[in-house]
């Protein structure tokens, strides 16, 4: 019988020819990964083992990206507390401040995830590297702290829906809005448990900028993973990055599916989620009339450089709206200072943006942007909870790089053609 | 273990943030998070919560962030037990991995009221609604987890299995 990419990265992990859906298994992990939030606690239960040492010092990965360079004095303890753990086990791969970036663009960026690979998270996002033909999935802190001694983790074998995109995207339509409109349709646990399997000529044609975006939305449908066969446009993007041997690992023709899903994508419109969950995605077209108080460009779903590149075509020659405050946080430090090169940076400050060094900041109501009451920001970011951005009675509305340039420039939610011919 | 508490109810896809809000997560220690409970889907939660007491929600509880402070927060704000119709999967094995108690039953969702009280029998897998006198079964957790649980959650497991050399 078949099995599809992610059942095979899990067998071939867990030492086994065939693994089945539903079946529990325990899994050798390439990488264990921790934030200035998690990482804390894990260190707290990892100590409890009483072991001197983790599984191997150079494929326990942590950074401190969350509420850095610290916003307040327990922020920094916590910090602090990583730095120490790092520094006493001789962790190689910590990122202080000034080298680090928001964990998931900075990890692909450094070659530590490779195709073929198993990786587990303490952060929910951890499911970008699906992108890379990866299997990555977010834990909580006591899974990391056991991944870390013992250098595995028991999996449940998840099922996999099949998505399915074809057509022509539109200008102005990308990744964000294939995922907002996939959330919108299937919703926030559409997924539960479920590996999320991109495929079709549309994903096949998309930047891996655009396929990160992707996979790091697949938890906002409640799924273990996203997931993309590694071809040509992944291997272009690992090589000469790639820290460690990979394998390429694809679906069978005969794989089974637990759900088959299939989008034209054709007539697609830029999406945009309203408040407060990421599955009350509406076209653009739909949106009326939205002011807004504060736009956010950045993230682990839209901090990277196309993304980047994208608003900037926006903002170019433009002013932000005398009422708007728009911030952009480029995803890692290589990012910003290629954002630099490309007079991007000068684009964004000379339009009326703030730009900030690398950090989840706002994304989780840390700093960096926190809305007051009764506020409303259009946000890059991947959730838009109750309270995500700052106060409960604040509200956030997802869209893409685009659409939040456009934003910033009308002063309301808008489409990226009001702006730009 | 027995349990048993008074019933606060929650509505569908109760995500964390809602639950313990990011921007107290400046600590991880479980008693201060434990002063935010719930605060930003009911701000009187941490006020009127005793000992013992049970959150029954609908499906998808604890969608979202993969923070463990969640569960911890829950946990040390005396919540015994958490009943959902279904789980978020990241919340799901963060409340094993910690030992929060945690059972999923659709039928005592949809029948339970705010302020009854309920009483779990975690061992047999049933919830007694003492204010109305129905019993139901929850779904049995799988053999693998319930070791966990019987462990005093994944550490211990851990530790146990190290001892062994397994």
């Amino acid at each position: 019988m078949g099995m599809t990419i992610t059942e095979k990265i899990l067998a071939y992990h867990a030492g086994r020819d065939l693994v089945e859906p539903g079946e529990l298994i325990s899994c050798r992990v390439d990488l264990v990964l921790g934030n200035d939030i998690t990482a804390p606690v894990a260190i707290a239960e990892f100590e409890r083992l009483g072991l001197t040492r983790v599984f191997d010092n150079q494929r326990v990965v942590l950074v401190p990206d969350h509420f850095t360079p610290n916003k307040d004095i327990n922020s920094a303890e916590q910090a602090k507390l990583v730095r120490e753990f790092a520094r006493v086990y001789s962790i190689e791969n910590y990122f202080e401040v000034g080298r680090m970036g928001i964990e998931h663009c900075l990890l692909p960026q450094e070659g530590l995830v490779v195709p073929g690979d198993v990786v587990i998270g303490a952060d929910s996002h951890t499911c970008t590297y699906g992108a890379l033909g990866a299997f990555a999935t977010g834990v909580g802190s006591t899974d990391m702290a056991a991944g870390m001694a013992t250098g595995e983790a028991w999996f449940k074998v998840p099922e996999t829906m099949k998505l399915v995109y074809y057509g022509e995207l539109p200008r102005w339509v990308g990744g964000k809005d294939l995922i907002l409109h996939t959330i919108g349709d299937i919703g926030v646990d559409g997924a539960r448990y479920m590996a999320m399997e991109f495929t079709g000529e549309v994903v096949n044609r998309l930047s891996m900028d655009n396929r990160f975006t992707m996979a790091n939305m697949a938890i906002e449908a409640g799924a273990k993973n996203g997931i993309f066969e590694p071809d040509e446009i992944t291997l272009e993007y690992v090589r000469g990055r790639a820290k460690r041997d990979y394998r390429v690992f694809t679906s069978d023709p005969d794989a089974k599916y637990a759900e088959v899903w299939e989008y034209d994508v054709s007539r697609l419109e830029p999406q945009v989620a309203f408040p407060h969950s990421p599955e009350n995605a509406r076209p653009i077209s739909e949106v009326g009339n939205v002011s807004i108080d504060q736009v956010v460009i950045g993230s682990c779903t839209n901090g990277r450089l196309e993304d980047l590149e994208i608003a900037a075509s926006i903002l170019k020659g433009k002013k932000v709206h005398r009422e708007i405050r728009t911030i952009v946080i480029p995803g890692t430090q290589e990012i910003y200072l290629e954002a630099l090169r490309r007079g991007l940076i000068e684009i964004f400050i000379e339009a009326g943006a703030v730009v900030s060094t690398p950090t989840c900041g706002p994304c989780l109501g840390g700093h960096m942007g926190i809305l007051a009451k009764g506020e409303k920001a259009v946000s890059t970011t991947n959730r838009n909870f109750v309270g995500r951005m700052g106060h409960p009675e604040s509200e956030v509305y997802l869209a893409s790089p685009a659409v939040a340039a456009a934003s910033a420039v009308m002063g309301r939610i808008a489409a990226p053609w009001e702006v730009v011919r | 273990m027995r349990l048993a508490g008074r019933v606060h109810k929650f509505g569908a896809d109760v995500d964390t943030d809602a639950i313990i809000p990011a921007r107290y997560l400046n600590t991880s220690d479980p008693k201060q998070l434990a002063l935010h409970c719930m605060e930003d889907a009911d701000p009187d939660f941490p006020k009127k919560v005793q000992a013992g007491d049970i959150i029954v929600a609908d499906k998808n509880f604890g969608c979202g962030s993969s923070r463990e402070h969640a569960p911890l927060a829950i946990k040390a704000a005396g919540v015994s037990c958490v009943i959902a119709k279904s789980f978020a999967r990241i919340f799901y094995r963060n409340a094993v991995n910690i030992g929060l108690p945690i059972l999923e039953c659709p039928e005592v969702v949809d029948e339970v009221e705010e302020g009854d009280r309920l009483e779990v029998d975690l061992e047999k897998g049933t919830i007694t609604n003492t204010t109305t006198g129905k019993t139901y079964r929850a779904t049995p957790f799988p053999e693998f987890m319930q070791k966990i649980m019987a462990s005093g959650g994944l550490i211990n497991y851990v530790k146990e299995r190290m001892k062994k050399g397994v």
